[in-house]
C-alpha cells in the first residue's frame, strides 16, 4: 500500500494518544500499584468502619500491601465486614491485628495491619479476630466535651 | 424485444410538494443520438435528468431506460443501472479534495478491481481526451470554469457509459470554451457509440450539435424536432427561443396588477 | 378591522395561530429528530466498508485528529496550570497543599479532560466536517456521487464518523495528560508542593477503572454525539451559503448542550454514591 505523510501524522496522533492514555494510566493512576490478580483475601470485623471505602489502601508499617474489596453488614453479628485483598508476596501471621486509621487529619482512611507473633500464617479466606475501629471524630470530640464538662464540675 | 429507444418517458408528471414542475411528458430518445431539452431557466429540465438517474420519482407515468423501468428498481438495481449512465452536472460537482487524477479515477476505484496500473492507462487517456492529461496533478481549485467542466466531462464518461446527461453544460463559459466542450460531446457521445442528453437553454451552441430537440415549458413539451426544423419553425414559442426575443409566449413580465393600477394612477389617491 | 368586533373576533383567533406555530414547531422538532435518527442509523449501517477501506478513516483523522492537536496540547497545558494555581490557593487554607495532584488530577481525567477537549472538538473538527459536507452538497459533488452508483453515506458520512469517534477519545486523554503535566508546572515546580506526595497522593487516589476508564468512556460517548450532530447538519444543510453558515453555527450549539447534558447523566451513571 502506498505511504502517504497524512499517514504519518496520523501514525504520530494515535501513538500520542495512546501514549498519553499510558500515562495517564501508570504514572497518574495506580494501575502501576499493587497486582491485584496475585492476591489472597482476609476478612475481618470491626463494630464501626468510620468512612472507609472499598479500594481504600491497606497498608503495613506505612507501606501499601493490598486493597479493600468489600464492605458490608453482617446482620447477625451486628458488625461490618471488610474483605482484604492482599498482596501474595507478603504474609502476615494468623495473629494479625487490623486498624482502621486515618492518614493526617481528614484525609483519607486505610486499613493498618500490625503482624504478631504466631508462626502460622494468614490464608485465603481467613478472619483477622484482633481489630480496632475506626476513630470517629464525632464521638472523639464529644467525648472530650463531656470529659471538660465533668472535670469542670469536679473543680467546683 | 429490443428497443430503439434508450429512454423513454411516458405520461410522466412529477411535483414537489404541491408545486407541480412536470405536467404528463411523453418522450424518446433513441440510441446513438444526442438530444438536447431545452427551454427556459426553471421549467423542470433538469428534474427530468434527475428522473431518468432514479434520484427522484414520477408522481404518475413510467420512466423507461434500456427496457427498466427507472422507479420500480431497488437499491441494488438503480445503483446498477446507475453504473452505465454519466453525468455531467451544471458546475462540474468535480471531489474538490481530490487531485483531477483522483477525480476521473474515482469511479474505477470504487465500482471495479482493475489495478491501479491499468487505471492510471485509463484515466490518462480520458484526460487526453478532453485535452487535460498536462493537468493531472492539479485540484480543482486550480482550474478554469471551462477547464473543470472538461475534467467533469472526462469523469463523467470513465466508466464507458450508454447514457451520458449533460446539465446545462454550456453554462457560463467563454466562447472558446464553449465551441470545445459542444464537440466534445459531440465527439464523446460518437466515439463511445453512447446516446447523449443535453439540458440546455443555449440554442446556438446546442442546435450545431445535436440530432433532435424537445422544446420543455411549463411542464409540458410544446416542440420537438430537428434543429433545422426549429430553425424554421414559426411557432411562437420555439421562435422567441430560438431568436431570443424579449416578449411573446413566454412574458417579459412576471405576473402583475394591471400597471396604471399599481403606480395608483386614475385618481386614486382623492 | 372594525373597533367593535376588533377583540372579540382577534383574541381567541391569535390564541389559535399561537397554539398552532408552537405545534408546528413540536412537530417540525420531532421531524428532524427522526430524520437524524435514520441518518444514525444509515452511519451504522454503512460504516462496514469505512472499515474495509481503512486508508478513507485515515484520511480523516487527519483533518479531525491531527489538525486538532495543537488547539488540545496547548489549552489542556493552560487549564491545568491554571487548575494548579487556583487549586493551591484553595488547599493551603486547610494545610492540605499535597493533595493538589489529585485535585488536579481527579477534575482533569472525570471531568474537565472529556468535557473541555470534546468543546474544542465541536468548534474545531465538528464545524469544519458541517462546512465540508454543507459544501458538498451545495456544489452537487453528494448528488454527484449518487449518480456514479457510489452511496455517499459509505463513501464520505461514515469515514467521517468513524475518525472523529476514535481521535476523541485519544484528543481528551492527551488532553488530560497534558494538563496533569501543567499542574505539575505550577504546583511542584514554581510553587514548590513536594514532588513526591503530588505524584504518590495522586496515584492512591486516581483508580484506574473508576476514574480513567470512566473519563475515556465519556469521551467516547461524547465524540458520538459531536460527529453524528456534526455530519447531519452538514448533510441536512439547505445548500446555500447561507445554509451551510446556519448548519455550522447550529454543529457547535447543539453539540456543546449535548456535551453538557451528557456529561451531567453520565456523572450521575458513573459516580454515583462512590467516594
Amino acid at each position: 500500500m502506498e505511504r502517504t505523510t497524512i499517514d504519518l501524522w496520523v501514525g504520530l496522533f494515535v501513538l500520542l494518544g495512546l501514549g498519553a492514555i499510558l500515562v495517564l494510566a501508570l504514572k497518574v493512576g495506580n494501575l502501576g500499584g499493587v497486582n491485584m490478580s496475585d492476591a489472597y483475601s482476609v476478612r475481618a470485623g470491626f463494630s464501626n468502619i468510620g468512612g472507609l471505602k472499598v479500594r481504600a489502601p491497606v497498608k503495613s508499617a506505612g507501606v501499601v500491601v493490598g486493597r479493600v474489596s468489600d464492605v458490608h453488614f453482617d446482620g447477625e453479628r451486628h458488625e461490618a465486614v471488610v474483605i482484604l485483598k492482599l498482596d501474595k508476596q507478603y504474609s502476615f501471621s494468623r495473629d494479625t491485628s487490623a486498624s482502621i486509621m486515618t492518614s493526617g487529619l481528614l484525609g483519607e482512611q486505610y486499613v493498618a495491619l500490625e503482624t504478631g507473633g504466631d508462626s502460622a500464617q494468614l490464608k485465603e479466606g481467613d478472619k483477622i479476630k484482633i481489630t480496632q475501629s475506626a476513630v470517629v471524630l464525632e464521638s472523639l470530640i464529644g467525648q472530650f466535651l463531656y470529659n471538660k464538662a465533668a472535670d469542670g464540675g469536679e473543680g467546683k | 424485444m429490443f428497443s430503439d429507444n434508450l429512454v423513454e418517458f411516458q405520461n410522466v408528471s412529477f411535483a414537489y410538494g404541491k408545486r407541480p414542475i412536470l405536467k404528463g411528458i411523453n418522450m424518446t430518445v433513441p440510441r446513438g443520438k444526442v438530444v438536447a431539452i431545452m427551454g427556459g431557466s426553471g421549467c423542470g429540465k433538469t428534474t427530468l435528468l434527475r428522473l431518468i438517474g432514479g434520484q427522484i420519482r414520477p408522481s404518475t407515468g413510467t420512466v423507461v431506460v434500456d427496457e427498466q423501468k427507472v422507479h420500480e428498481l431497488d437499491a441494488d438495481g438503480l445503483y446498477h443501472m446507475r453504473r452505465r449512465m454519466g453525468m455531467l452536472f451544471q458546475f462540474g460537482a468535480l471531489f474538490t479534495d481530490m487531485s483531477v487524477y483522483d477525480n476521473v479515477a474515482f469511479q474505477m476505484r470504487e465500482h471495479t478491481d482493475m489495478p491501479e496500473s491499468v487505471i492510471n492507462d485509463l484515466v490518462l487517456m480520458k484526460l487526453h481526451a478532453v485535452g487535460l492529461r498536462g493537468a493531472r496533478d492539479l485540484m480543482p481549485s486550480e482550474l478554469s470554469g471551462g477547464m473543470a467542466r472538461r475534467v467533469a466531462l472526462a469523469r463523467a464518461v470513465a466508466l464507458d457509459p450508454m447514457l451520458i446527461m449533460y446539465d446545462e453544460p454550456f453554462a457560463g463559459l467563454d466562447p472558446i470554451s464553449l465551441g470545445v466542450i459542444g464537440n466534445l460531446i459531440r465527439r464523446l457521445n460518437d466515439a463511445l457509440g453512447a446516446t447523449s442528453i443535453v439540458v440546455t437553454h443555449d440554442v446556438h451552441e446546442s442546435l450545431e450539435i445535436v440530432d433532435y430537440v424537445y422544446f420543455v415549458s411549463d411542464g409540458v413539451i410544446v416542440a420537438h424536432g430537428t434543429p433545422d426544423e426549429m430553425r424554421a419553425s414559426d411557432k411562437p414559442f420555439v421562435h422567441q427561443f430560438v431568436h431570443g426575443e424579449e416578449d411573446g409566449p413566454v412574458p417579459f413580465h412576471y405576473p402583475a396588477n394591471a400597471y396604471d393600477a399599481d403606480l395608483r394612477l386614475g385618481g386614486q389617491h382623492a | 378591522m372594525t373597533p367593535i368586533c376588533g377583540w372579540a373576533g382577534s383574541m381567541p383567533s391569535r390564541l389559535v395561530k399561537g397554539v398552532e406555530r408552537i405545534g408546528h414547531r413540536v412537530i417540525d422538532a420531532l421531524w428532524r429528530l427522526g430524520v437524524a435518527s435514520r441518518f444514525f442509523v444509515l452511519i451504522l449501517l454503512h460504516s462496514g466498508s469505512s472499515f474495509r477501506r481503512i486508508h478513507l478513516v485515515i484520511k480523516e483523522l487527519f483533518s479531525t485528529g491531527v489538525l486538532s492537536l495543537i488547539i488540545i496540547l496547548v489549552s489542556g497545558l493552560f487549564v491545568g496550570m491554571v487548575l494548579g494555581m487556583q487549586g493551591y490557593d484553595t488547599l493551603q487554607r486547610y494545610g492540605s497543599e499535597e493533595a493538589l495532584g489529585v485535585m488536579v488530577a481527579l477534575s482533569l481525567v472525570r471531568e474537565l479532560g472529556p468535557v473541555v477537549a470534546a468543546l474544542l472538538f465541536a468548534s474545531r473538527a465538528g464545524s469544519a466536517i458541517t462546512a465540508e459536507i454543507g459544501l458538498m452538497k451545495a456544489t452537487e459533488q453528494l448528488s454527484a456521487m449518487e449518480m456514479m452508483a457510489v452511496n455517499p453515506i459509505a463513501r464520505v458520512v461514515a469515514p467521517r464518523f468513524w475518525a472523529g469517534v476514535i481521535s476523541m477519545p485519544l484528543l481528551a486523554a492527551m488532553f488530560s495528560a497534558m494538563g496533569v503535566f501543567g499542574g505539575y508546572l505550577v504546583g511542584v515546580k514554581l510553587i514548590g508542593v513536594d514532588e513526591g506526595s503530588f505524584w504518590s497522593q495522586m496515584q492512591s487516589a486516581v483508580d484506574f477503572h473508576q476514574d480513567i476508564l470512566n473519563g475515556i468512556i465519556k469521551s467516547f460517548v461524547f465524540g458520538v454525539a459531536v460527529t453524528a450532530i456534526a455530519l447531519f447538519e452538514g448533510y441536512d444543510a439547505p445548500p446555500t451559503a447561507e445554509g451551510v453558515s446556519g448548519a455550522t453555527t447550529r454543529t457547535v450549539v447543539t453539540s456543546s448542550l449535548a456535551i453538557l447534558a451528557l456529561d451531567f447523566m453520565l456523572t450521575a451513571f458513573m459516580f454515583r454514591g462512590e467516594g
